[in-house]
């Protein structure tokens, strides 16, 4: 009976648990539930919903609004910049782990970016994209092409350091044994890039790309500041495009609700995906 | 030692001088700005200031005023603070305890703490801002605890990665001696703790400074925090003052870098302990 004993911690839960469990209730859970409910429902106050079915969703995926748009302009931005910030992150801490005097200065200047701020990042950039194509008689908002090349490159500068500060941290890890072996065996540096080096920080680029994927899926901030959607809407990002039928389209809130909803399982499916395939990556090795 | 070679010496330093010149570039042209008349921004922005569009700190004055950024950076500076202190000790005390009570239904509340990482703030967004407004949490001190609510999925799982480290028998030992359990956890386990309690506190005081949508949604009309002062700078359809918006772009840098010269070495630890962990 000894092991039956209920654990004493146990009558603890108010007081360990109970203050992160109600502020998690009242910011995520409750709204979360709601949220769910209120994407079959038109309202304009939470209170005011109407029970609708599934026609927030049938509007959402409907020609008539610019959800299938910045579907398909936040798809490409994620692969592109997912890939780009990858290998410029990991080609520097390749870099940054080798004997190179200064390798501490320059680790610090490429983490700058990260500390700061989207709305000042999008600020900042603003002017520099702007004070470039206007030699060209173009302005950011001319063309969504400017705005999506410009967020391309901004989240390049923002999230390059912090990737590359994980995959050194991963870089570090590896055995110098292994490495020795493998130029004692003959290995050139291609051979011992690919057999040696990536397979050992599988666990840095499982966690960098669920990092770089998940944040430029939910990439609000930076888009706001930058071009806030223009030219029409079209470099609106899935986040903005949310964010907009909110608040600037009376009576639309149910189908942002709804859009929301799709955002939420596009961007959980995706991630949980790349979890499993880079774990069992992993594993593999 | 064997020799460097040519490379390693001089070819890469040259390279990643070039690309750490590359990554300030930005910065510099806004410190520059910062300095220069507000036309001359615009029409101008790579040209350095000189004479007859040097305009001293009369940008700074501006900017200073135009968003009362004094007060911003207050309500930031103690929204940060007390909000990251709230979800160290509250989301420590949380994994601990979900960690050392297994049932399904801690395990349950575990799951239920990651699955909230993963979604998006806009699924929330509209009806988190109703149940703030109805429960009287639109003031600085109400957003503290959402905050807490937000930030606990990340906190409490990387603390329960720490808490299975840290071994049984020195807890059992401080309940023989006649600890409480809140005893035991805050004179034995906590203090183990402390290298976690530095990442978690690193990565949520990044992610609070610099949110914008939150505190906008929440307080936003009321207590503007420096994402949202700068925001309302930039206005609706209005002309923007050029001037005054490079010079609090600067303002706005300068804590952080501040913040990051010195905790430099905790910040780099962090985030990368924040990853592994992950």
């Amino acid at each position: 009976m000894e092991n039956r004993k209920v654990n004493p911690l146990k009558k603890y839960f108010p007081v360990f648990v109970g203050p992160t469990l109600i502020a998690f209730i009242i910011a995520f859970f409750i709204p979360f539930i709601m949220g769910v409910y209120l994407s079959f429902a038109q309202f304009k106050t939470v209170s005011d919903a109407v029970f609708v079915g599934l026609k927030n969703y049938i509007t959402v995926f409907s020609n008539s609004d610019g959800f299938l748009n910045s579907l398909w302009f936040t798809v490409k931005f994620v692969v592109i910049s997912v890939i780009s910030v990858n290998i410029f992150a990991f080609l520097l801490a390749l870099l940054l782990t080798q004997d190179i005097c200064g390798r501490n200065f320059f680790r610090t200047v490429f983490f700058i970016p990260n500390l700061i701020g989207g709305i000042v990042l999008g600020y900042i950039w603003q002017l520099i994209f702007n004070g470039i194509l206007m030699n060209y008689g173009y302005t950011l908002t001319s063309n969504e092409n400017f705005g999506f090349w410009g967020l391309v490159i901004l989240i390049n500068w923002q999230m390059i350091g912090y990737m590359m500060v994980i995959y050194i941290a991963g870089l570090q890890n590896i055995p110098n044994s292994i490495l020795e072996a493998a130029k004692v065996d003959g290995a050139g540096k291609t051979r011992t890039l690919f057999n040696i080096i990536i397979p050992n920080v599988m666990p840095s680029i499982t966690i960098c790309l669920f990092l770089t994927i998940t944040n430029s899926f939910k990439l609000f901030d930076q888009n706001l500041a930058l071009t806030a959607g223009a030219p029409a809407n079209k470099s609106a990002m899935l986040a903005l495009d949310i964010y907009k039928t909110f608040y600037s389209k009376s009576g639309w809130e149910g189908v942002g609700q709804a859009k929301a909803v799709i955002f939420s399982v596009l961007v959980g499916v995706i991630a949980l995906l790349q979890l499993y395939l880079t774990r069992r990556k992993e594993q593999e090795y | 030692m064997p020799k460097k070679s040519i490379t390693i010496k001089f070819i890469l330093p040259a390279l990643l001088s070039f690309l750490a010149a590359v990554f300030i570039f930005p910065v510099i042209i806004i410190l520059m700005n910062s300095f220069k008349t507000k036309f001359s921004i615009a029409n101008t922005p790579f040209v350095p200031p000189n004479s007859a569009t040097f305009a001293g700190v009369e940008n700074y004055i501006n900017g200073l005023a135009d968003t009362n950024f004094l007060s911003a950076f207050f309500w930031s500076l103690f929204i940060t603070v007390f909000s990251v202190l709230l979800i160290v000790i509250c989301s420590a005390m949380a994994a601990w305890f979900l960690t050392r009570v297994k049932t399904k239904f801690t395990s349950f509340l575990y799951i239920l703490f990651v699955f909230s990482m993963i979604i998006p703030f806009q699924m929330v967004m509209f009806t988190m801002s109703k149940t703030a407004n109805t429960l009287g949490l639109d003031n600085p001190i109400g957003i503290i605890f959402l905050y807490l609510g937000f930030g606990s999925g990340l906190s409490v799982f990387l603390f329960s990665g720490f808490v299975k480290s840290v071994p049984l028998s020195l807890e059992e030992a401080a309940t023989i001696d006649g600890c409480r359990p809140l005893q035991t956890f805050f004179l034995v386990v906590f203090p183990l703790l402390k290298p976690t309690a530095v990442t978690v506190a690193i990565l949520n005081a990044m992610w609070i400074w610099n949110d914008y949508l939150l505190p906008y949604l929440v307080i936003g009309s009321d207590y503007k925090t420096i994402p949202v002062a700068i925001q309302y700078l930039k206005g609706g359809y209005g002309s923007v003052d050029m001037g005054a918006m490079m010079a609090v772009l600067i303002l706005a840098i300068i804590p952080v870098v501040v913040f990051y010269l010195l905790g430099q070495k905790h910040i780099i630890k962090g985030v990368a302990a924040g990853a592994v962990k992950g």
